[in-house]
């Protein structure tokens, strides 16, 4: 089988993915089943084979199940780090139990992805976040793990915001001293760079500071629609402050699944790499959805070794707009993320498949 | 102050960690002051001390002590 690290993320064509992801994720169905017993008992109930011969049958495991569960399928002492997420929509956090090959693993991957769209070299990075947010050891947030595996991108971190949250404006001046013009890196999530960065400078009359700039965003777009910012307001207002040839890239990702994201394209869409792949889910019948047909995202990777967290039926509600064919160039489907699954129709546990 | 010495010294101030620990069989995440955060510090601090600049490939690399000399030989500082 191919080594993941010789595949070039962004233009592997369905049949090449099909022939090098769908063996991976067998594999990893074996190996949760054999190694966590809950994980196997969810498996033994559904009656589906362990080997899936396409990719809308393989098994997965709704993503609130995390919330219930500690599920894991390691030793306790093989344990190096447990993710949370952030929590700020329920107030259950999920749990992501990691041992160090996972964890490797999730940087290697996130960093060959995202560096198969900036290139190799690390540039100065701006972080649009708070400096303390990682230093916290024992409870790694989400956010902190995301702030930390893009960090490997780049180089002169320098974090923008204070403590509580506003700009920290000497640190932010020091860095567009040192760097304007050139092509760096920001990083930030969804709503804070809107918030505490974009707006905060658009008002202060930044404009065309970092022309290459390339800047990657995620996190939900919940808080922005109720400002009325959609992805074009956002991209639009950026590049007035950032300048007009930066490259803007949201980025889709489960923290049941960091490492292999869904970056979003030139066109504007977000795709599944190499590494990822996503189905589209009726809510009701929850068979797959034709293209352009709205329904619950299922989000696949084969980074999770340590959690049966390899294929997840997510709370989210998106489309597939196409496969292998959008006119950006990178193959893959690819797809738009339409808002959260209705509290009022979020299944019970017992709904898992 | 040699090669060796400098890069004893760039751990030992970036890790936080006594200068007897730096030996090449040290590894990235086998203890809880080399961990991905401080990575990014001993990254910096190697890079200043040696005035080389790491591309993405060696910082993942970069998993002991061992492999940090062979990375900065390639970069050609000799140890």
């Amino acid at each position: 089988m191919q080594d993941w690290t010789e595949i070039n993320p962004l233009h592997l064509s369905r049949v090449e993915k099909k022939a090098w992801l769908l063996p991976q994720l067998n594999q990893l169905t074996q190996l949760h089943s054999e190694n966590c017993e809950r994980y196997a008992n969810i498996l033994n109930g559904t009656g589906l084979p362990l080997v899936a011969s396409e990719f809308d049958d393989v098994p997965y495991l709704a993503a609130r199940l995390f919330k219930l569960l500690r599920l894991s399928s390691v030793e306790e002492g093989d344990v190096f780090k447990t993710l949370t997420s952030s929590g700020t929509t329920s107030q259950v956090k999920s749990q992501i139990v990691l041992d160090k090959q996972t964890a490797s693993l999730q940087t290697k991957v996130l960093v060959k992805l995202l560096s198969s769209i900036t290139g190799k070299s690390r540039r100065p990075m701006l972080l649009v976040d708070r400096q303390g947010l990682t230093n916290d050891k024992s409870g790694f947030s989400a956010r902190g793990a995301g702030v930390q595996g893009l960090s490997f991108l780049g180089r002169d971190h320098t974090y923008a915001l204070n403590e509580d949250l506003t700009p920290n404006w000497e640190r932010i001046d020091q860095f567009i001293e040192k760097y304007k013009g050139q092509s760096v890196l920001i990083f930030g999530f969804t709503f804070m760079v809107w918030q505490y960065f974009v707006t905060e400078l658009l008002n202060r009359g930044d404009r065309s500071l970092f022309d290459n700039a390339i800047l990657f965003h995620s996190g939900g777009w919940k808080k922005l629609q109720d400002k009325a910012v959609d992805n074009h307001t956002f991209k639009s207002t950026t590049r007035e402050i950032l300048g007009e040839s930066a490259a803007i890239h949201n980025f889709y990702g489960m923290v049941e699944q960091i490492g292999s994201v869904f970056v979003e394209c030139s066109h504007g869409h977000l795709h599944a790499s190499a590494y990822s792949d996503i189905i589209i889910r009726n809510q009701n019948t929850l068979e797959p959805a034709a293209f352009g047909e709205q329904g619950q995202i299922q989000v696949m990777s084969f980074i999770p070794r340590s959690y049966p967290g390899h294929s997840i039926l997510t709370e989210d509600l998106g489309r597939l707009l196409g496969e292998d064919d959008c006119s950006c160039g990178w193959k893959g489907c690819y797809f738009e993320v339409i808002g959260r699954l209705p509290k009022t129709e979020i299944r019970g546990c017992s709904d898992v498949f | 102050m040699n090669n060796t010495h400098k890069l004893v010294s760039a751990f030992e101030s970036s890790l936080n960690i006594e200068a007897g620990l730096v030996v090449d069989s040290l590894e990235y995440n086998t203890i809880p002051q080399w961990d991905s955060v401080a990575h990014m510090v001993l990254i910096a601090g190697l890079e200043k001390e040696f005035g080389v600049l790491f591309d993405m490939d060696d910082i993942i690399e970069m998993s002991s002590v061992k492999i940090a000399k062979e990375l900065l030989t390639k970069h050609g500082i000799e140890f």
